[in-house]
């Protein structure tokens, strides 16, 4: 009997000679030499066969000894999806190489928008349902390493060390194969023939232990056969439900496993292999499984009672003494375990490493100020960690069972953890309407009553309490993990599955229907779901001449027939092509792109030669409807913009309102302020006076009518400010009544000067021309002669002439009549006479009988009388001109 | 210590009225109406007080009294102000820019005979 060393002598060459494979098929493939065999549909369909692990190689005829004829529903699982659902893969297939697809984490994340948080989801899902299943491929190995180990009379056996050491050494293998290469775009050839030809050692190995079983030990077909027939095997029920719950679960996990979407899709040629795939590989599953059964029942026969059906495939030739064979089957054994383990862990690393790690290092690095070292050691040594720890995962995994539980059992938890990847996956293919929070919360919900229905409970003790198990969580019987819903009675696989995965797609599709895609998520939709109108056949457009003709007629419809036909041509001869249309080349393209963009813009253009020409995955439809999309937030957008600005507007009135406002509470305070002061000063003069005649003994008579006569006209004054102050309130409140009459100009004017003049002590010489002065006019004659009178006092005020003269003339132009008062003084400061018509403006620094109010009344009257009246500069002396609309012809 | 005042005051009638009281007072009175000479007056009169208005005609009150406190020797000239506009405000800026004493038109006699004596003799005691 072999001795542990030489076994692992056998496995470290074995091992050895794949790596050797591996490496040689990676050089051909880089050299481009790789022969066609290696891109053949027979290397896909082997490939595929890494779904047959050590569970089926050693599992499967316990599965058969415990359960009898159960185990052909994993085979019957897959076999159904590659037979009936072909075209189902075809179009993940197509999508995984349109989209540049890594991994199934990858496609629905891509599929639901590009989300990250729900690639770290499945990656997260994954890796924990895969873990029992690494740990099965972990028990199976040192299982078989253990029988040989028995039987070693040299060495002391432990099986903690063998787990250990087994668990490393296939970590080393994965690392070694799995993170050589690190584009993970690219596909992994060496790999792939090392996997096709492990599932060539392992059926091999399964078939000789078969013939060896029939004709070497039963002794024939028939008598085979009589065996069958004869143990319990043949004679037990099958149970429908669980038939249907594990041929269904085996399905799921075929499609959802990580390393069958890695040879399936991934590492996919060439989507006719599948074609061929759809019948070879149920053809593979029927010859590795003819031989469970027999082997099962002679094992039962031959061995003694209580040992491992799991090993019968093992210990049966040793029994019969056959070292040869049984070191074969060991092989075979190994072979399963390890392209398992390799693609699982090649699979897995790179989903941890592109979704978990990465995003957290490039987060960490965005913190520090520039990304230093380079990226890629950074993605090898995340992908070389996640390997070494998901391998960690199922050693602690195993250890956590007790590594005595059957494989198959395992491995069915292993398939209820993937499968619920199923109905996000099948969704987002087929249904528009799959949204990412729909997607997360199925996951959810699945992988959550999974990991208590199923995982844990599996786990025993220590995880999940007892009492929780037997009495429901929180004490509630109808929460307990085998009977949730007060659903009793089930099978525990077939409960949980019928849990997990009918809440999940129910949630799944309710979520999806209640929430809203983002455009990505749409745009992702629409590429998923109609790939194959979107993305070329397998090899493209055939005929390049057919695909240039399309392009003509596309071009004819938008340029019109005769200018299409001349660019063809002219296209033709720059190329020296020789026959009736251009070869559709990069520069041509790019040059007919801007011929029709002139005509229907670049995006349009862009999208119809993209469309022909193969280069663009999405399809015109597609961009209409983002159009249609952007257009409508578009819409939105201004209309949110035309109530802002309305707002705004609004806004803006107010705060001029309030401007507005705080100006006039301004000059309200300037005004009383100024009302005040100009109150104050003669009330002074009055109090100082009547108080100095009050006090004052010995005052002259001369004195004393001095001083009263200061009262008196201090009195006046006040008396005058007071009137103009309620007239100009008055005028500017508008509650002025007017009193229209007829009269001549002449009258007015004869009035105004008469009363201007009376009583006033200084000279001042009014020069008119009565010729001119026949008008007839029609206003408030007694408002009118307020102005005149206004504007000649104020010329004897100020007039500063040695001999003051005012000239008075009157004209009519335009409409209008034109009263003109002009002095021969200095006149009004250029600077000043902006603001002699405000109010209390007063420019000479002498003493002025008025407040400053005249002119603002001047003006006020005659706005009333809907003319005006302005100062005239450069006239030589003061000059004023009251504007009246003329009501009548000039007087006869 | 002698007795000149300064009056600077545009108000004519106001001007004889406080003229009159202070004469009678024993006080020798040059009064002037406009503000843009009356800096370099006080500088050349040097009172013992001056009286002056707020609102002048070429320079305010103000503008005088910031000016004559920054001449050498006249930072502690007793100065009494006298405006028609009579705010809070104007009263604080009035102290700030170094009005000795600020008061409102119209005034009592009495009042502003107060507050020259005693302006007078504060400036002498110091």
């Amino acid at each position: 009997m072999a001795s542990l060393n030489v076994l692992a002598f056998v496995c470290l060459a074995y091992v050895a000679f794949l790596f050797f494979i591996a490496f040689w098929a990676d050089r051909m493939a880089t050299r481009g030499k790789s022969a066609a065999w290696m891109r053949s549909p027979l290397i896909y369909t082997l490939s595929l066969s890494i779904y047959c692990t050590a569970w089926t190689f050693y599992g499967a005829v316990g599965y058969a000894a415990r359960s009898g004829l159960e185990y052909v529903t994993i085979y019957l699982g897959p076999s159904l999806v590659m037979i009936c659902w072909w075209w189902g893969l075809r179009k993940l297939v197509r999508i995984g190489r349109s989209q540049r697809i890594t991994s199934i984490a990858d496609l629905l994340s891509s599929r639901y928008g590009k989300s990250n948080l729900l690639a770290a989801g499945v990656t997260i899902l994954a890796v924990i349902g895969v873990t029992p299943y690494i740990s099965l491929q972990l028990q199976s190995v040192t299982l078989s390493f253990a029988i040989f180990a028995e039987a070693d009379p040299l060495r002391g056996y432990n099986e903690t060390s063998i787990v250990f050491w087994v668990a490393a050494g296939l970590a080393v293998f994965a690392i070694l194969f799995g993170t050589r290469n690190l584009n993970a775009n690219e596909r992994h050839h060496g790999v792939v023939t090392a996997v096709a030809l492990e599932a060539i050692v392992k059926l091999a190995a399964l078939l000789a232990v078969g013939v060896f079983v029939v004709w070497g030990v039963a002794g024939g077909v028939g008598e085979t056969l009589a065996r069958i027939d004869a143990s319990q095997i043949g004679q037990w029920n099958v149970d429908g439900s669980r038939w249907a719950t594990i041929t269904f679960l085996a399905a799921a996990a075929f499609i959802c496993l990580p390393r069958m979407f890695q040879v399936m899709v991934v590492e996919n040629e060439d989507e006719r292999h599948l074609r061929i795939a759809s019948w070879a590989f149920p053809l593979y599953l029927l010859l590795i499984s003819m031989f469970v059964v027999p082997i099962a029942v002679v094992g039962l026969d031959l061995l003694p009672a209580g040992s491992n059906p799991d090993m019968f495939v093992l210990t049966v030739p040793l029994q019969q003494g056959q070292q040869g064979l049984a070191m074969l089957s060991f092989l075979g054994g190994f072979s399963s375990a390890t392209s398992m383990v390799i693609v699982a862990a090649m699979a897995l690393s790179t989903m941890v490493s592109n979704h978990i790690v990465m995003p957290v290092w490039l987060r960490l690095q965005s913190r520090r100020a520039s990304v230093s070292g380079d990226v890629r050691d950074v993605v090898l040594l995340s992908r070389r960690v996640s390997i070494a720890a998901i391998m960690a995962l199922g050693y602690f995994y195993y250890h956590l069972s007790g590594g005595v539980a059957a494989l198959a059992a395992i491995g069915l938890i292993s398939f209820a953890g993937v499968a619920q990847l199923l109905p996000a996956l099948v969704g987002g293919l087929f249904w528009r309407g799959a949204t990412r929070s729909g997607a997360l919360a199925g996951l959810t919900v699945g992988f959550g009553i999974w990991l208590y229905t199923m995982l844990l409970p599996a786990l025993g003790g220590g995880l999940l309490p007892e009492h929780i198990l037997r009495h429901g969580l929180f004490g509630l019987s109808w929460l307990r993990p085998s009977a949730l819903f007060g659903i009793e009675g089930l099978d525990p696989t077939v409960h949980a599955v019928m849990w997990s995965m009918s809440l999940n797609a129910l949630v799944f599709c309710l979520v999806s229907l209640m929430s809203f895609p983002s455009p990505l998520e749409r745009l992702q939709g629409a590429q998923f779901v109609n790939v194959f109108d979107h993305s070329a056949g397998p090899r493209g457009w055939t005929g390049s001449v057919a695909q240039c003709e399309d392009l003509m007629i596309m071009s004819q419809r938008i340029l019109g027939a005769t200018e299409a036909q001349a660019f063809f041509d002219r296209e033709r001869q720059r190329q020296g092509g020789r026959g009736p249309l251009p070869e559709p080349t990069p520069a041509f393209l790019e040059r007919l792109e801007r011929e029709l963009s002139a005509s229907i813009g670049a995006a349009a253009a862009h999208a119809m030669i993209g469309q022909i020409a193969g280069g663009s995955s999405v399809s015109v439809a597609d961009l209409l409807a983002v159009a249609d999309e952007t257009a409508q937030m578009l819409e939105y957008s201004s209309r949110l913009e035309a109530q802002s600005a309305e707002l705004s507007a609004t806004a803006r009135k107010l705060r001029e309102t309030n401007e507005k406002l705080t100006q006039l509470s301004e000059q309200k305070d300037a005004f009383l302020s100024q009302v005040s002061h100009e109150l104050r000063t003669p009330m002074t003069s009055i109090r100082a006076f009547s108080e100095i005649l009050r006090d004052a003994g010995q005052l002259s008579a001369q004195e004393q009518r001095r001083y009263a006569g200061i009262i008196h006209d201090e009195t006046l004054r006040l008396t005058r400010l007071l009137n103009d102050l309620l007239d100009l309130s008055v005028l500017e409140s508008g509650q002025v009544s007017l009193n229209i009459t007829a009269g001549g100009l002449s009258e007015v004017l004869d009035h105004a000067v008469s009363a201007a003049l009376a009583g006033s002590e200084r000279p001042l010489t009014v020069k008119r021309w009565p010729d001119a002065e026949g008008f007839r006019i029609s206003s408030d004659l007694d408002r009118l002669a307020q102005v005149f009178i206004n504007l000649i006092a104020n010329a004897q005020k100020y007039c500063d002439a040695d001999q003051p003269e005012l000239t008075v003339s009157a004209s009519a132009s335009g409409g209008w009549l034109h009263v003109e008062f002009t002095d021969n003084g200095s006149g009004v400061p250029q600077d000043a006479q902006q603001m002699i018509f405000e109010k209390f403006a007063r420019v000479s620094p002498e003493r002025a009988g008025g407040a400053g109010l005249g002119l603002a009344i001047c003006r006020e009257v005659m706005q009333r009388l809907g003319g005006d009246v302005s100062y005239l500069p450069g006239r030589g002396g003061g000059a004023f001109r009251v504007s009246l609309p003329a009501a009548g012809e000039k007087a006869a | 210590m002698g007795r000149h005042v300064v009056l600077i005051e545009d108000e004519p009638n106001i001007t004889e009225a406080i003229r009159f009281l202070l004469m009678r007072d024993g006080w020798s009175v040059d009064a002037h109406s406009d503000g843009a000479t009356a800096v370099e007056v006080i500088r050349d009169a040097a009172p013992d007080l001056v009286i002056l208005d707020l609102m002048l005609p070429g320079k305010s009150g103000l503008e005088i009294v910031r000016e004559v406190r920054a001449v050498e020797g006249l930072q502690a000239l007793p100065v009494l102000m006298l405006t028609a506009r009579g705010q809070m405000r104007d009263r604080e800026m009035a102290e700030k820019a170094g009005v000795t004493r600020f008061m409102t038109k119209p005034f009592s006699n009495a009042e502003v005979l107060t507050a020259v004596r005693d302006l007078h003799a504060q400036a002498g005691q110091g």
